[in-house]
């Protein structure tokens, strides 16, 4: 390739090589990397500073590839490559909050992250032992109780808007989903506690189920959105079909439109699920806190995990130590939960969702 | 009903499974309906006592007057922690949505979308959790620094906090929170830009970057708003990363750095709800309702730009 250079005539010429981006991110960063050994060497930092390094040798990469853009490519392609070397970065540095976080959560959360952890409550416990029992079981149950609620209240809604509903009523409807996915969480929750404690005429009011209608507020139009989507992609042909074979709409639906979404909804399901299993506000204005096992949803406090990882990390006792290991492995176990429900969503829709001809 | 008229519209048979299921749907519409409505009047009735309220129910120190007098340092807090947020979510979320639509390879385009996505499943008590223990005494030293050596800016001016818990650190991890969320709407937005307008685009000479200043963010601009919006409304509600990280109090204050800072409505009430009795609940309910009323304004204005624009997409 040593001829194509000296040929200044050729397609490639007054352009940088195709490597120049890479070279040059290689070639700031050891730079940078360099002179911060020299700072720590010099005594001017305590610690080598490996943040320091990157971030300065990413805005040195930045620079130099649009100096040297400039001289040799002109402004117009300096002004493309200084945007594709910002672009590029953005997504770096938004990895490394996730990476930070996943780190942090495992090395710490690993200490507690053993059998007590899944096999005890923290009822008496004082020491380092305990566990969180009781909050998994209560967010399972809570979490259950929301799913029981929002599936038939989103799904029927949803098969309102994509096979009933005109005018006004549906357009209200679609409006009012949207706004609902906005509603803030500690807003469901303080909604769930003014409605129990007047109803129930008990101003303390706490329990479980109070938890589960504060989470299905905020599932609801999760389910709605997602199965609106999924019903809408059945082929219009699917339902004609079925017409022509004389079969009333309520079967259509039931046999042939709800079967051919059944991935797609499930998915929307498990993903609606993960996205409120890690709520913490409102679950701790209604459900409240305690450390003993308690199975029954309608009465008394209950503990959820969110809750278990605020409490444990906010009021600590005597051996702070021992409440933040227990704390970040609830942590721990909260995003392997998430994880797990996204991944097994992903899974369905792969593997399950019929192979339609787009 | 004689054979010679023409013949009027078939209509299907209307059988009972019918009446009684589309009954059922539109029982299930109606009853998001009756929900938001619920959500609306059980927070009026209770927050009605909260108006009469005297200054030791509001708070224990008595130190505010009246109801309004203490909701207006929250409401100021929320925006002002929001709006701090979505400063720095937005060109980052864009960049990154531009990232992953028309730079990435395409076959680790949709991998790198659902990396992106996984900050969005991570529940927000960890977040929390991560921003007192790792994030604060990260920034804290920046804090520091910047407060000695450019504490004539106002917004930074000293003495900083020795924890690091201030505004500024619950507005970047709200940052990181809301970015996911605007990065998904935004992608799809940049994808839905028509082929043939990026093809010409680039067909008379333009390089990449002038193709997406030409093609894709003028298309994209209203999607891109609409984003922010909804971003914006999260930000807004979001109380437990809030609750934990920062170290409140209820004063209106623009200094980012120190460690007296305004505090948010949702966090407030997640810290002062489980210790709090009688008429304190009811001003705790009160200001949720002045949270839910913020939050539906901006959710519907976002809808409502989306919807102008036509084929917007939830999420």
């Amino acid at each position: 390739m040593a001829t194509s250079t000296a040929v200044s005539t050729g397609m490639h010429s007054g352009q940088l090589p195709r490597y120049s981006p890479v070279g040059l991110l290689l070639l700031s960063l050891v730079v940078m990397g360099g002179l911060f050994l020299v700072f720590l060497l010099a005594g001017m930092t305590a610690a080598y500073n490996i943040t320091g390094a990157i971030f300065f040798g990413l805005v040195l990469w930045v620079v130099v590839t649009y100096v040297a853009s400039l001289l040799v490519e002109g402004s117009r392609r300096a002004t493309d490559r200084l945007v594709t070397a910002l672009v590029c970065t953005a997504f770096g540095i938004a990895l490394l909050p996730l990476i930070s976080l996943l780190f942090t959560t495992i090395t710490r959360g690993a200490a507690r992250f053993d059998v007590a952890f899944f096999s005890e409550s923290m009822r008496n416990v004082t020491d380092s032992g305990g566990g969180a029992i009781h909050a998994v079981v209560g967010t399972l149950e809570i979490t259950l109780a929301a799913t029981v609620i929002s599936v038939p209240v989103g799904l029927l809604a949803a098969i309102y808007l994509v096979e009933y509903g005109r005018g006004a009523i549906a357009r209200a409807i679609t409006f009012l989903v949207d706004v609902m996915t906005g509603i803030p969480s500690i807003v469901a929750g303080l909604f769930a506690f003014a409605f129990f404690s007047l109803i129930t005429a008990n101003a303390g009011y706490r329990a479980g189920f109070g938890g589960a209608v504060a989470l299905s507020l905020l599932m609801i139009p999760i389910v709605v959105r997602s199965s609106e989507e999924m019903l809408k992609l059945v082929p219009m042909d699917l339902r004609e079909a079925s017409y022509a074979l004389g079969v009333p709409k309520w079967l259509t639906v039931v046999k042939v439109v709800l079967p051919t979404a059944l991935a797609g909804i499930v998915t929307g399901v498990m993903l609606s699920i993960a996205r409120v299993i890690g709520e913490t506000a409102p679950l701790l204005l209604v459900a409240g806190y305690t450390e003993s096992m308690n199975y029954n949803l309608f009465d008394q406090r209950m503990l959820s995990l969110p809750v278990f990882v605020y409490t444990q990390l906010t009021q600590p006792g005597p051996n702070q130590q021992d409440f933040f290991n227990r704390a970040w492995a609830g942590a721990l176990t909260l995003i392997l939960i998430v994880l797990l429900l996204n991944v097994i969503a992903r899974l369905v829709a792969r593997f399950f969702s019929p192979k339609l001809a787009r | 009903m004689t054979a010679s008229t023409a013949p009027a519209q078939i209509r299907a048979r209307r059988r009972p499974g019918d009446t009684v299921f589309a009954g059922a749907a539109l029982v299930g519409g109606l009853l998001i309906l009756v929900a938001l409505a619920a959500v609306a009047i059980f927070l009026i009735v209770q927050s009605l006592p909260a108006f009469g309220a005297k200054p030791e129910e509001i708070t224990s120190t008595g130190a505010f007057p009246n109801f309004w007098s203490y909701v207006v340092p929250l409401v100021f807090g929320t925006i002002w922690a929001a709006l701090l947020a979505l400063l720095f979510a937005v060109p980052f979320s864009i960049g990154i949505a531009l990232f992953i639509s028309h730079y990435a390879p395409r076959r680790i385009a949709r991998g790198l979308g659902a990396i992106i996505d996984l900050l969005a499943a991570v529940p927000s008590v960890v977040y929390g959790a991560w921003g007192i223990y790792v994030f604060a005494p990260f920034l804290q030293p920046f804090y520091a620094f910047l407060t000695s050596k450019l504490g004539w800016f106002p917004l930074f001016s000293g003495p900083a906090s020795a924890t690091g818990r201030t505004i500024l650190t619950v507005a970047l991890v709200l940052a990181v929170m809301i970015t996911p969320i605007i990065t998904a709407l935004s992608r799809e937005i940049f994808l839905q830009t028509p082929r043939l307008n990026e093809e010409a685009a680039l067909a008379l000479g333009a390089t990449r970057w002038e193709m997406i200043s030409m093609a894709v963010l003028p298309f994209g601009r209203a999607g891109i708003v609409s984003a922010s919006m909804l971003g914006l409304g999260r930000a807004l509600g979001e109380t437990l990363a809030v609750a934990m990280v920062l170290s409140p109090s209820v004063v209106v204050s623009f200094f980012l750095l120190r460690s007296e800072n305004p505090t948010t409505i949702a966090s407030n009430i997640a810290l002062n709800f489980p210790e709090a009795f009688g008429t304190s609940v009811n001003v705790l309910i009160a200001t949720g309702l002045v949270l839910f009323v913020i939050t539906f304004v901006v959710n519907a204005a976002s809808r409502a730009i989306v919807g102008r624009r036509g084929g917007g997409k939830g999420i």
